[in-house]
């Protein structure tokens, strides 16, 4: 049985939680920590009772213990780190992947700061210490493109990659095209939906997509970019009738992350796209297209945020952590 | 541009050379036989780009090889993008920005639609650009990149490179 202990239980924390409980998957909480609690056993905790305590109290068990407490001292495997972002800092949950790492402990995290903004001194910490750290959930929710572009396409040399990769943006410039509302309309009512922030600026702005840009990058080329090299424009300029304009030529317009090393390109722009284009979804679906020199163009479609969604992407990682390393040591 | 020429050996090459001899580029040659032909005469139909003012001289040099020019269909700019410009496109002299491309002799604006919705509103015009060759399009929309900026207008481009 794998053990892992679990850090932030928002929305994502509680997928994970409720799915590792239902199914059957060989995986054991044995330490949970939210912001304001803590608790561990190391024979698996109560996991439909902390989830209860959480909505009833908002929070889920000991407020005389942490994060920390559980990262240091609780038995477990593999740490599930699932706080939110922080993206100019990473902080803390730079801090708590390292305290896993340094223990020696897998580390399967959704949270976009510290990949991005710290992901060379991780990795190379991680590899130091023979142990993974995996981030399949930080970009394009269920959709498996770590896993796709480490081992389904193992071997081909990625030449460039164009990406839906902000389910808000998708959203907002579905509902123009399809309606003719202006940017401020489609806003309001994707806020509505629960689909965006009161401050949707990280969003629309694309510095959200930009950062999945730098995480995808690194992966693949390993070339430490940061955000700043991002050449970045949002969608909260656009108006609906350039939507009209680009649907009279059969076209509509995306916002596409886009990097193509041997052009130098690395860039989050709104783009016109012919409507039958692979990369034109529609509302909260992400996509991506891969260009690589054997298998050629890839394209994967899915949902890109949720809790579940997310939770099955996390899962993938604990799974994989599980196969590769746990249960053969 | 479509030639007849007589079918020997080395008929084709000679009728090749003078379009490299002005600076021209092959992008097709297609012949094919026809049945209802004389058998020693073979028609050959070419794809070509020349640079601007060469198509007399070349026509001269086929000749002098012997080749008959049946047909020559110009069309004299092959690539078409269309982008996307928002922002106070009149205020910032939208004729300037048109003629930045038109003035370069390799690309021009083919058409042009325009939405101004109010008088102090940001307005919306779509920009076919038609060029020569591929890098002459991207020198095209270099000059709209670097105009926009210079102007505060969004420009939205089309996205190229999946092959």
């Amino acid at each position: 049985m794998m053990k892992v202990a679990l850090i932030g239980l928002g929305s994502v924390g509680r997928g994970v939680a409720g799915m590792l409980q239902k199914k059957d998957l060989g995986i054991t909480i044995t330490g949970i920590a939210d912001s304001k609690s803590a608790c561990m056993d190391p024979d698996g905790l109560d996991i439909a009772n902390l989830l209860a305590n959480k909505t009833k109290n908002g929070y889920c068990g000991d407020r005389k213990m942490s994060a920390s407490d559980v990262i240091k001292k609780a038995d477990y495997d593999a740490l599930i780190e699932v706080t939110p972002t922080n993206a100019l800092s990473g902080e803390p949950a730079i801090g708590y992947i390292k305290g896993a790492l340094l223990r020696k402990k897998h580390v399967v995290t959704s949270n976009k700061g510290p990949i991005a903004l710290a992901y060379k001194e991780l990795h190379t910490l991680a590899v130091r210490k023979g142990v993974a750290l995996r981030y399949e959930a930080t970009v394009a929710g269920a959709i498996p493109i770590m896993h796709t572009l480490e081992h389904g396409l193992a071997g081909n040399e990625i030449l460039a990659l164009y990406g839906v990769l902000n389910g808000t943006c998708n959203y907002i410039l579905t509902r123009m095209a399809a309606e003719g509302l202006t940017y401020e309309q489609a806003l309001m009512e994707a806020r509505e939906m629960g689909y965006a922030e009161a401050d949707p600026t990280y969003d629309v702005q694309g510095i959200d997509a930009a950062i999945k840009l730098v995480i995808l990058a690194n992966t693949i080329w390993g070339n430490s970019i940061r955000l700043s090299d991002v050449d970045r424009t949002g969608i909260d300029l656009l108006t609906p009738d350039a939507l009209r304009l680009a649907e009279e030529e059969g076209c509509t317009i995306r916002l596409i992350a886009e990097a193509i090393p041997r052009k130098h390109i690395l860039r989050v722009s709104p783009r016109i796209l012919e409507k039958n284009h692979p990369l034109v979804v529609d509302g909260t679906l992400n996509a991506l297209t891969l260009e690589t020199d054997m298998a050629k163009e890839i394209t994967l479609i899915g949902r890109g945020a949720g809790s579940i969604e997310t939770a099955s992407a996390i899962i993938g990682d604990l799974l994989f952590i599980n196969d590769r390393y746990v249960r053969h040591a | 541009m479509k030639l007849e020429m007589k079918d020997s050996p080395g008929q084709l090459v000679a009728a090749l050379k003078p379009i490299s001899d002005v600076g021209g580029n092959i992008i097709a040659v297609i012949h094919q036989r026809e049945p209802d032909l004389d058998e020693d005469t073979l028609n050959v139909q070419i794809v070509l780009e020349l640079p601007e003012g060469f198509l007399g001289k070349l026509v001269t040099l086929l000749k002098e090889q012997g080749v008959r020019i049946q047909r020559i269909d110009e069309e004299r700019l092959l690539f078409k993008r269309t982008v996307i410009m928002i922002g106070h496109l009149m205020h910032t002299d939208l004729s300037d920005t048109v003629d930045q491309i038109d003035s370069t002799g390799f690309a021009e604006v083919s058409e042009l639609a325009l939405s101004m919705p109010a008088v102090k509103e940001r307005s919306t015009s779509r920009i076919t650009i038609k060029a020569v060759s591929r890098p002459d399009m991207e020198a095209a929309l270099a000059i709209l990149r670097r105009v926009s900026r210079q102007k505060s207008l969004l420009l939205i481009e089309p996205l190229e490179g999946i092959t």
